[in-house]
């Protein structure tokens, strides 16, 4: 029986290197330590990269091309995670290209999951082809992870536009959940006028904002030692991933991520205060 | 038991005439350099392939540069039809041109406002051409048309999107987003800031505006008259604006 309240939920952004891969990490991380069994899969075909950022490259043997081959069944292609019992991935092939995703083979698999897991974290590819169409067209939610950029914001935009007409649910007439997530967020260079701030990223793209997560070392750390952000020690991008997965799972929480200038300006006394303690 | 069960079928009508104004795309002919033209119709379907996609258009003779030219309809038609055009008949041209039309299977059609039916009696046509049946010509308002045909869109309209109100105006009540396209055969109204492309009066209406709450786009556009986003007076920029066509040149009017 398939889980009556499994979600499967796409990690996209259209542009490339904006960090959908490091927070499909994250957020698959941060819902298996509150609990539930999650499974992240790499929809990046031929260029697989989340079991690297999730640290179990050495323990992939089977993947999803072979899965949808059936030259191996889906049991011998999951892997477990070593630090959570509730977290598995699924990693992409790293010799073949996205042509090998077929859209059958693709619902036979999520059917499957949806059995087993409560979440179904998908990473999708960069761009707007095969492999990102069939990472976004079973999805029930999408988060649209983008940079406050121009070029990354329109590519965002692009992909809302694919996202509204390309999904099952689309064709069936009805819109899927849309989260925007900003990643590599400098508060100070907003403030010089080098970056897009929130408000203008989500004037042009008018959906709601799932989190901000700052541009962190912990992020760029996490990655190289191949541990999710939300595993890895506190810091100020862990506690932003951790506010976007409650905000995903429907709770209200108070946005601190733009408190970080606010009180630095208006007095340095709580930050310090905030330290000693 | 129902009414329409009990009775003879033959007494169950099949058809009804009525007249109607539907609009139609004119394909304006410059000039008879068929293999020229041909070319160039390629070049603009690939601009915009969606919107022309099997559309019905009417071959307009009236903007000839040479009026007294004699056109190879058969040879446009061909070309039309594998272009994924319909030619459904030709508007204006010499007797000569109709009667060739004609013979081409494409009647001449008149034009749906008052001015021209007045003009152009419907006995100059050859009756064979007549395919118009007579309520039509005598016309409806234009504005019951218009008005069913606009677009009422409410959902921001995304980079990549194209939206085409055909016959009628398109009312956005959203933001239109860079690399997005809209385009109507009326006016385009914006409820919103309008920071991709606008294209109003694509089949030639010199009278429809574009209406936006903020002008930030990358190109604004009524009846083939353009500009882009660098032509417009940066004093513009981000205000309300109106934007239509005086004697032959874009206008933008702070509203």
């Amino acid at each position: 029986m398939v889980k009556p309240n499994s979600k499967v939920i796409v990690v996209t952004s259209g542009k490339g290197g904006v960090g959908k891969t490091t927070t499909s990490a994250a957020l698959g991380a941060e819902l298996a330590n509150r609990g539930y069994k999650t499974v992240v899969v790499d929809f990046d075909i031929g260029l697989r990269n989340l079991d690297l950022i999730m640290g179990c490259e050495r323990r992939v043997i089977f993947d999803f091309v072979n899965v949808i081959q059936k030259d191996a069944n889906l049991a011998q292609a999951l892997i477990r995670d070593k630090r959570s019992e509730n977290l598995y991935i699924l990693p992409a092939s790293q010799t073949r290209d996205k042509d090998a995703l077929t859209r059958e083979g693709v619902e036979e698999i999520l059917t499957e999951l949806r059995k087993e897991f409560d979440f179904i974290v998908c990473d999708s590819p960069a761009g707007i082809e095969r492999g990102a169409l069939m990472a976004l067209y079973f999805a029930d939610e999408a988060v649209v992870v983008t940079n406050p950029e121009v070029s990354s914001v329109r590519d965002s935009d692009r992909i809302i536009g694919v996202l509204n007409s390309r999904t099952r649910h689309a064709e069936q007439g009805h819109e899927i959940k849309k989260h925007l997530l900003l990643t590599r967020y400098s508060p100070s260079r907003v403030q010089r006028g080098e970056m897009l701030s929130v408000e203008d990223v989500q004037e042009i793209l008018a959906i709601p904002l799932l989190g901000i997560i700052p541009e962190s070392p912990a992020v760029l750390n996490a990655s190289n030692q191949g541990v999710p952000v939300t595993f890895g020690a506190v810091s100020d991008a862990k506690r932003a991933y951790q506010d976007a997965v409650a905000r995903l799972l429907g709770e209200v929480v108070e946005d601190t991520s733009q408190k970080g200038w606010k009180s630095m300006l208006l007095g340095g006394l709580r930050l310090f205060s905030r330290s000693a303690v | 038991m129902s009414r329409h069960a009990s009775l003879p079928t033959d007494t169950t009508l099949m058809f009804q005439l009525k007249g109607g104004l539907y609009p139609l795309t004119a394909l304006q002919l410059l000039g008879n350099d068929l293999p020229v033209f041909e070319r160039q119709l390629t070049i603009k379907i690939e601009q915009a392939p969606k919107f022309f996609n099997n559309a019905p258009v009417v071959i307009d003779l009236q903007k000839l540069h040479q009026p007294s030219t004699l056109i190879d309809f058969k040879k446009l038609i061909e070309i039309l039809l594998h272009k994924k055009l319909i030619p459904v008949g030709i508007k204006g041209g010499l007797p000569e041109q109709q009667a060739a039309a004609a013979l081409a299977g494409l009647p001449t059609l008149q034009e749906g406002t008052k001015e021209t039916q007045k003009t152009e009696a419907a006995a100059e046509l050859p009756p064979a051409a007549l395919s118009i049946p007579p309520a039509e010509i005598a016309g409806k308002k234009p504005v019951d048309s218009l008005s069913s045909n606009s677009r009422i869109i409410k959902d921001p309209i995304r980079s990549g999107q194209q939206i085409y109100a055909r016959g009628g105006d398109l009312i956005v009540l959203a933001p239109v987003s860079h690399g997005a396209e809209l385009l109507a055969d009326g006016n385009i109204h914006i409820y919103g800031p309008l920071r991709g492309r606008a294209l109003a009066g694509v089949s030639g209406d010199p009278n429809a505006h574009i209406f936006c709450q903020s002008l930030e786009a990358e190109l604004i556009s009524i009846a083939g008259q353009y500009k882009i986003s660098e032509d417009i007076d940066p004093a513009l920029w981000r205000l309300p604006v109106d934007i239509s066509l005086d004697a032959g040149r874009l206008h933008i009017r702070p509203l």
